[in-house]
């Protein structure tokens, strides 16, 4: 029985392998783009994955996390470009840039952490803004971030020889520098799948879960709520600083454009979308709010072409208005997201009734 | 009795809510060992004086000794690791954990696993969260609720859930048990066996502070007892003393014996 269900995991398991190791080329297939396309998904999922443990897991509202993937990008891109004329290796930065996320994020929980739900979410959604106008703005009277103009020529990764942005040949097989990437990225996500999973189930994991239930039987209990708090948004906030490095690694351009506060809730959505606090839903709500969007750019054009002859409604435009009418849809009639944990399901199904 | 040493010392404790005076300079002193009871009509204070000493509210006035060193005022965690665990009056468990969980969360004061433990999952934390489970299993099996270990701790019933808040409370070791109405809505077999758990638990060596409407149960299982009302304390004595004591029957009755 054991022997068997061993035998149908394992065969899982490797099944799952080789598409994961199969779709860089597949989507290769059709265009640079769509692996381009594939990386931002996982990207995503990696900062979905990295919220959900401050969200899904502790239960704070966060709407400025967007902030720790800038604090991350910027890290990269003034450490590795001629910008300043530095550049350090990808060993050193992404762990400079995770570290200083993290003090990014203890700095702005420390005093927040005990505010109410509500509360906190207005104070990280104004954080957020204030990173993103800090990076628009450092471009005098010293020239640090080079203002609304980002900054340009930022190092790719590269590991001894081995650079992830050029197209290059191993064992007989052409690699273009975004399949490269794609592995970095899966490695990536699988690291961050791993911790959220082994966190979920732990004295620390049970902690957060508990302050969600009722935060004053926690305390009486003797967890510290604010502590414990705090390491979830300052272990959310690393993980949004590697990925804000990679970001920068992989584009080879910053600008604080890309830090908006739509991006927060892109990210807050595709964890709320998928399933709060369960890690394979919020892999679903990252891989299909950033998938489906562009699949629609390259169905919406051509499509009203074909209807009307002309163009009528901007891809960008509609883009926010199907996902707007998504997110209505989920929240009426899944509103524990599209795949929830099978206690979140219940818990809301005994709420309704 | 007066022998044993003293475990927890309340010096003078004040608390309002605006107008209200919900404590005035209540002083007592509860001794290792001791099942100690707190009785008085509604609204006298007296869960009002668990949430001081628990440091869920913040004293106007006073303090408490615990063990010979002051208690920090507005630290629930540390009146926890201090060794003051309670219950609450309206049961507050965490809902949509298992029973079995809702204990283990209990443990979190006296186990150290961190963020990198839990990742890592090297030797020491398999081992601590193995004892940490075991532990509670224990507990579930102590307080007579382990077949229901699986079960979500909202699914329990009234009386079970009574039981499970005791459980996660002695799971982090208290020197002082401090339970709010724990008879409350139970009937009269719940009750009794409610009794036995509590006389076993000081027998394990934890003292005990009740809260208790009940009368008969407060007097036949306290040591001593006081009585708070409006606020005041009005005797802390041994139970066939304030039994008798007319100002607790005035407090009670609300007329002079
Ligand atoms: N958080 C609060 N805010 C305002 N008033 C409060 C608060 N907590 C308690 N009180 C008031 O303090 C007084 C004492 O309340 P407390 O709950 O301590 O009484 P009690 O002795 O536990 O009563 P019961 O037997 O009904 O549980 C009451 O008048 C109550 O209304
Ligand atoms: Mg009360």
């Amino acid at each position: 029985m054991s022997k068997w269900l061993n035998l149908r995991s394992g065969l899982g398991l490797a099944l799952v392998a080789a598409v994961l190791i199969a779709l860089p080329f597949v989507a290769g297939m059709g265009g640079q783009a769509w692996v381009r396309i594939l990386n931002f998904a996982i990207l995503y999922a990696f900062l979905a994955l990295g919220l959900n443990i401050v969200v899904g897991f502790a239960g704070l509202l966060d709407l400025g996390y967007i902030a720790f993937y800038a604090v991350g990008a910027y890290t990269w891109a003034l450490l590795a470009s001629p910008h300043f004329g530095i550049h350090l290796p990808f060993w050193a930065i992404l762990p400079i840039g995770a570290v200083l996320a993290c003090v990014a994020g203890a700095t702005l929980g420390a005093p927040t952490l005990k505010l109410r739900g509500d509360y906190l979410a207005i104070v990280t959604l104004g954080f957020g803004e204030i990173v993103r106008i800090f990076m628009n703005n450092l471009n005098a009277p010293i020239n640090i971030t080079n203002g609304a103009q980002g900054i340009t020529m930022i190092d790719p990764v590269v590991v001894g020889q081995f650079k992830f942005s050029a197209t290059s040949t191993i064992f007989g097989m052409t690699v273009t520098g975004p399949q490269k990437y794609y592995f970095l990225l899966v490695l990536l996500a699988l690291f961050v799948i791993l911790v959220n999973f082994r966190l979920q189930h732990s004295r620390i994991g049970r902690a957060w879960q508990a302050i969600r239930e009722d935060e004053i039987a926690a305390k009486a209990i003797g967890i510290n709520t604010r502590n414990v708090k705090l390491l979830a948004f300052a272990m959310g906030a690393s993980f949004g600083g590697i990925a804000g490095g990679i970001f920068a690694a992989m584009q080879g351009f910053v600008s604080p454009e890309s830090f908006s506060l739509i991006e927060s809730i892109m990210i807050l959505a595709m964890v709320v979308l998928g399933g709060m606090g369960h890690i394979p839903g919020v892999i679903l709500g990252a891989v299909l709010l950033t998938v489906l969007p562009e699949a629609l750019r390259y169905a919406v054009v051509p499509a009203q072409k074909a209807l009307f002859g002309e163009v009528l409604a901007d891809p960008e435009s509609l883009r926010m208005l199907i996902f707007g009418l998504a997110l209505i849809l989920v929240m009426r009639f899944r509103p524990a997201g599209l795949w929830p944990s099978p206690e979140r399901r219940r818990e809301l199904a005994e709420k309704a009734r | 009795m007066n022998a044993l040493p003293v475990l927890l010392e309340a010096q003078g404790v004040a608390k309002h809510f605006g107008g209200v005076k919900a404590l005035r300079d209540v002083s007592l002193t509860i001794r290792k060992g001791e099942i100690y009871g707190l009785i008085g009509p509604n609204g006298a204070g007296k869960t009002t004086f668990f949430n001081c000493m628990t440091g869920l509210y913040v004293p106007d006035g006073g303090g408490f000794l615990f063990d010979g060193l002051p208690l920090k005022a507005d630290a629930p965690h540390q009146a926890a690791e201090r060794g003051i665990a309670r219950t609450f009056q309206n049961i507050r468990l965490f809902g949509n954990m298992s029973a079995l969980e809702n204990v283990m969360v209990g443990r979190h004061v006296r186990t150290h696993a961190g963020v990198f433990g839990a990742v890592l999952r090297d030797r020491r934390t398999r081992d601590e969260e193995a004892a940490i489970a075991r532990r509670a299993e224990e507990l579930l099996h102590y307080v007579g609720i382990e077949d229901r270990a699986d079960d979500l701790a909202k699914n329990l019933s009234y009386g079970d859930q009574r039981r499970l808040e005791i459980a996660r409370a002695l799971a982090t070791e208290p020197k002082l048990l401090c339970l709010d109405e724990p008879a409350a809505g139970m009937n009269g077999t719940e009750t009794e066996e409610l009794r036995v758990l509590i006389e076993g638990i000081r027998k394990d060596g934890t003292t005990i502070l009740l809260i208790e409407h009940d009368v008969k149960l407060v007097m036949g299982l306290c040591d001593r007892v006081a009585v708070l009302d409006y606020g005041a304390l009005i005797i802390e004595d041994v139970p066939a003393v304030v039994q008798h004591d007319p100002r607790v029957i005035e407090a009670y009755i609300g007329v002079a014996a």
